[in-house]
């Protein structure tokens, strides 16, 4: 296709945006709300997985040694975790640095234990899968010198398969979301392909190939979801903004987990409500001005 | 140039519109199709340029032979032969000037090319000074003139005119029928379907009669031949 060709196309495509402009307002609605819902519930479940991203990088195994274990047992164990199949890292908190962080969460007063310390050595492990932690666990209890293996029964379970089961529901959602939308813009761009389809014929019966005819309305297509991208990307920009302004500082003080950052994440969220504005907008007329060539 | 070889064609709803047609038309050829409404002068024609197919029988273009000719080169097929639709058939969003330029953008020609061709065929049907104008804003004969100079303003070597004159008065008429004796005359080969008895009488050209899909007369420098 020649340059000129192309001009005309795009010339043609953005007329045909203001001349149909009812037509254009309705599809551009159905993109702007669709994209709106789109990007929301996105921003929502890739926050919900970063948290729990993180709660999951905080399960920990707490094996706690054996009051008998000497220094090579110890040492001895400390390998035997770290090689035991699923195990990511291993961290070693002798009886002393157990004292000082319980003294940091009670106090002074415990600084009379330090003659006479009760506490154990303790090994700190991580699994390579947070997921796998209940396994490992019970592998490394049956390692020698394991006094308790501990790592939050019961209740990290119950955290896993609330996480598992909230990102997948997430996942249906938008899957069922973006196909609702593209049938939602496929219909409103046929009906105003519809009134052109003698247009069309008459395009044919001149000599006009299916994509010199195709292309103005693939990028009318575009237009309208690039239009449709509009708002939802300044709503949503400004409510993440805000949000992550006025939630970020109080999570940071949980330490337990954090909201993702604004940059890039907005960035990519706004890519990809574009790139999907885009797409339906595309696939949309292309597949609304099909059944018009066959003349 | 065209030859139909046994052409027969049966429309979806039942009716034969052709039925077993047989003829040939040389290139330069200026070659008239009369016979009575419903005859099938414009299914006759209508298959030249594949709007409609023939349900059997061979159609050949310039030696290409329709019936296997790929949906995807059909575009290639018209842009050789320039059509006045019966129903002139112009784009209603496009004014007379973006209507004939059509015809050339499709084949991408050059601006300063398009412009020049369309501004000289406008002033040839008469119509330059409405070149601006919407078809709606205009009369049924202007839509016509629109129609021809956009079939002829690729310099097809065939044209093929469903009733050109059928909206013109008599003025017009032997206007328009001048131009089509003028690109005959370069060797552009023309074939329309009349229904007037007056041009066809004096201006003598090969005449085909169709009746009930059958031609049943094709005669050199033939008369109308029917009481309007
Ligand atoms: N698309 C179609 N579908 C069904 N039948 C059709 C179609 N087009 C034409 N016909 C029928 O085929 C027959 C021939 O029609 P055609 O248009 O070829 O006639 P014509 O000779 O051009 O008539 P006129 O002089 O009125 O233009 C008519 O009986 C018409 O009803
Ligand atoms: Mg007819």
């Amino acid at each position: 296709m020649k340059t000129r060709t192309a001009g005309r196309h795009f010339r043609d495509s953005l007329k045909s945006i203001s001349r149909n402009g009812w037509m254009t307002f309705a599809s551009v609605s159905a993109v702007t709300v669709t994209l709106l819902l789109v990007g929301v519930f996105v921003m929502i479940m890739m926050n919900l997985n970063k948290v729990a991203d993180d709660l999951e990088k905080d399960v920990e195994i707490k094996v706690i040694v054996e009051l008998t274990a000497d220094e090579a047992a110890i040492t001895a164990l400390q390998d035997e975790i770290k090689n035991t199949s699923g195990v990511a890292e291993v961290q070693y908190s002798p009886k002393e640095d157990e004292l000082n962080k319980l003294m940091l969460d009670f106090g002074e007063d415990l600084r009379l234990f330090e003659q006479q310390n009760p506490l154990h050595n303790v090994f700190y492990a991580k699994a390579a899968n947070p997921q796998d932690t209940e396994k490992v666990a019970k592998r490394i209890d049956r390692l020698d010198n394991t006094f308790e293996v501990k790592y939050g029964e019961g209740k990290i379970e119950r955290l896993f398969s609330f996480l598992n089961t909230s990102r997948n529901v997430g996942l249906v959602l938008i899957l069922a979301l973006l196909f609702t939308a593209m049938f939602l813009i496929s219909n409103t761009i046929r009906i105003t392909i519809v009134a052109r389809r003698r247009d069309i014929e008459i395009m044919k019966l001149v000599g006009a190939t299916n994509w010199f005819i195709r292309i103005p309305f693939i990028l009318e297509g575009m237009w309208l979801g690039l239009l449709g991208a509009i708002i939802p990307i300044t709503l949503v920009t400004t409510l993440y903004y805000n949000i992550h302004k006025v939630v970020a500082p109080k999570l940071a003080q949980g330490n337990l987990f954090e909201l993702l950052d604004f940059s890039p994440f907005i960035y990519q969220v706004n890519a990809l409500i574009l790139l999907m504005g885009v797409l339906i907008g595309v696939w949309g007329s292309f597949m609304s001005v099909r059944k018009f060539l066959r003349v | 140039m065209i030859e139909m070889k046994n052409v027969y064609k049966k429309y979806p709803n039942g009716i034969v519109a052709a039925n077993g047609i047989d003829i040939e038309i040389k290139q330069g050829e200026f070659v008239y199709v009369v016979g009575p409404s419903g005859a099938g002068k414009s299914t006759f024609i209508k298959m030249m340029y594949r709007e409609e197919r023939p349900t059997s029988g061979d159609i050949f273009i310039n030696g290409t032979n329709l019936s296997s000719l790929k949906n995807s080169k059909v575009p290639y097929l018209r842009r050789q032969i320039g059509v006045v639709f019966q129903d002139f058939k112009l784009l209603p969003r496009l004014n007379v000037y973006e209507n004939v330029a059509f015809a050339l953008e499709v084949i991408e020609e050059t601006p300063t090319v398009i412009r020049k061709k369309v501004m000289d065929v406008l002033e040839l049907v008469g119509l330059k000074h409405k070149a601006r104008m919407f078809p709606t804003e205009l009369s049924g004969g202007e839509q016509q003139r629109v129609s021809i100079a956009r079939s002829i303003v690729n310099t097809p070597q065939l044209v093929i005119a469903d009733e050109p004159t059928g909206n013109l008065d008599p003025d017009t008429s032997w206007e328009i029928m001048n131009i089509f004796e003028e690109i005959n005359a370069r060797g552009t080969t023309i074939i329309m379907a009349t229904h007037n008895r007056e041009i066809v009488n004096t201006i003598r050209h090969r005449v085909i009669a169709v009746e009930g899909g059958l031609i049943t007369r094709d005669e050199d420098k033939g008369e109308y031949g029917y009481e309007n």
